[in-house]
């Protein structure tokens, strides 16, 4: 009964989503918007629960100051209780930082979120930096020098280096290569054909999956 | 002071990530693991803000009875609903423990929610492909053709209709071979463009010569 009752609500909700396709509805309208609240909390909690819960209010000694079960000791409790100072108390700019953040809410003193802001482009700057170099520019490059013994690492060598001559705007696109850059489009081409028609296979999935749920978990007529 | 400290704290922070991977050593290990850490925190609180702007926008909308205020309500009811259960009625650090009050909400309202709404792009993709996919050019037959056998070859029709063919030259072999060779020929000059965008762009940032972050020109 309890399954009937929460597939129903599945199924109504699918069917609320789904009849956009006629036209903009009241259904639609609602689903839509409980679609937001209902991922807006789930960030919510899950936020709390992944990262500000075990990294800043356990480290700190905060979720032991409020009297919670199996909390670990923190930095507070370091310092009011053994008169130490813990490395965990650094954690207290993390949260300095945030509630700096969530200050961007107030029109009158909203600029000082600009501070965590700049922190948080300025590591992304530098995180990015050094993975891009590593991760994409230097290993792709890697992957890219291979045994010319092959058709298909000949194709990969090509159709490689091509792209990137493409890419390459600082030199007018004329001559030879101009000529490389033509291969290079045909082969960016191929890759974006190749990007829409898997991406196209994954949301018909995704489309067969709620068809198969209604048809088949709700109504029961597809075994 | 509104404009110095950001680019400074941007400079300091970017200096610190860049000469860790070189110097992956004490102190620039143990301050990279503390701000690794710092930006978790700081994102939550981003996605906070985010949530907290999405339910002061709403209320605001129900309390002016605007344009279509009743699906605002049903924003803050469905918020509301979700993070009462995530907070008094879920498994606590194990959150989504099964069968809690906040699993069942993310099981029947959140995925079907979700996955419904993105599998309603395939009729819109596909509706776009329709009126965008003209093979004028031998560019755009070059897409149309690869996008076309991709989708073939991932489907079991793509393998009936060339079942008389030998293993290795059926259409999901084909399908296979676009993915592998040529498509990742693509994508790695891609992949090399964008990496190469990145890292001069960081670099702006973190020497200060991009300031559009700050607020300024």
């Amino acid at each position: 009964m309890d399954s009937v009752f929460s597939h129903t609500i599945a199924a109504i909700l699918t069917i609320g989503i789904i009849s956009f396709l006629y036209k903009d509805n009241p259904l639609y309208k609602f689903c839509e918007s409980l679609f937001i609240g209902v991922s807006a909390g789930y960030w919510f909690v899950q936020q709390y629960y992944a990262n500000l819960l075990p990294k800043l209010f356990d480290n700190l000694g905060i979720t032991k100051l409020v009297g919670a079960e199996n909390a670990p000791e923190g930095a507070l409790q370091a310092l009011f209780l053994e008169g130490r100072l813990d490395d965990n108390l650094l954690y207290l700019i993390a949260g300095v930082l945030g509630v700096m953040m969530l200050l961007r809410l107030s029109p009158k003193i909203g600029w000082i979120a600009r501070w965590p802001l700049a922190f948080t482009v300025g590591s992304s700057a530098g995180l990015y930096f050094i993975t891009y170099f590593q991760s994409n520019a230097m290993s792709q490059l890697e992957h890219t020098i291979l045994p010319l013994n092959s058709f298909n690492n000949l194709v990969l060598i090509v159709g490689t280096v091509t792209g990137i001559i493409y890419f390459y705007f600082s030199k007018e696109h004329k001559g030879v290569f101009g000529g490389a850059a033509k291969v290079g489009i045909y082969f960016l081409m191929i890759t974006f054909g190749a990007s829409f028609g898997y991406t196209v296979m994954s949301r018909m999935s995704l489309l067969i999956g709620r068809i198969d749920f209604l048809f088949g978990t709700w109504l029961g007529l597809v075994k | 002071m509104r404009r110095q400290v950001p680019l400074l704290l941007t400079a300091i922070v970017g200096f610190v990530y860049i000469i860790q991977f070189f110097v992956p050593h004490k102190p620039f290990n143990i301050i990279e693991h503390l701000f690794t850490d710092w930006i978790l925190i700081i994102a939550a609180c981003a996605i906070w803000l985010g949530v907290l702007n999405l339910l002061k926008l709403s209320s605001e909308k129900v309390y002016k009875r605007a344009k279509d205020w009743p699906y605002a309500l049903v924003i803050i009811c469905g918020f509301f609903m979700i993070t009462v259960a995530g907070f008094f009625f879920s498994g606590g650090r194990a959150f989504q423990e099964s069968g809690t009050a906040f699993d069942y909400i993310y099981v029947n309202i959140f995925t079907p929610l979700s996955a419904t709404m993105f599998a309603l792009l395939a009729f819109f993709v596909a509706s776009a492909s329709y009126r965008a996919f003209r093979a004028r050019t031998f560019e755009a037959t070059l897409l149309l053709l690869a996008g076309f056998f991709v989708m073939l070859g991932r489907v079991p029709v793509g393998d009936l209709m060339t079942s008389w063919l030998p293993q290795g030259y059926r259409l999901s072999d084909l399908a296979g071979w676009i993915m592998m060779v040529p498509n990742m020929a693509g994508q790695r000059a891609i992949m090399i463009g964008i990496a190469l965008g990145i890292m001069s762009t960081s670099l702006r940032v973190i020497l200060g010569i991009e300031r559009t972050i700050t607020g300024g020109e």
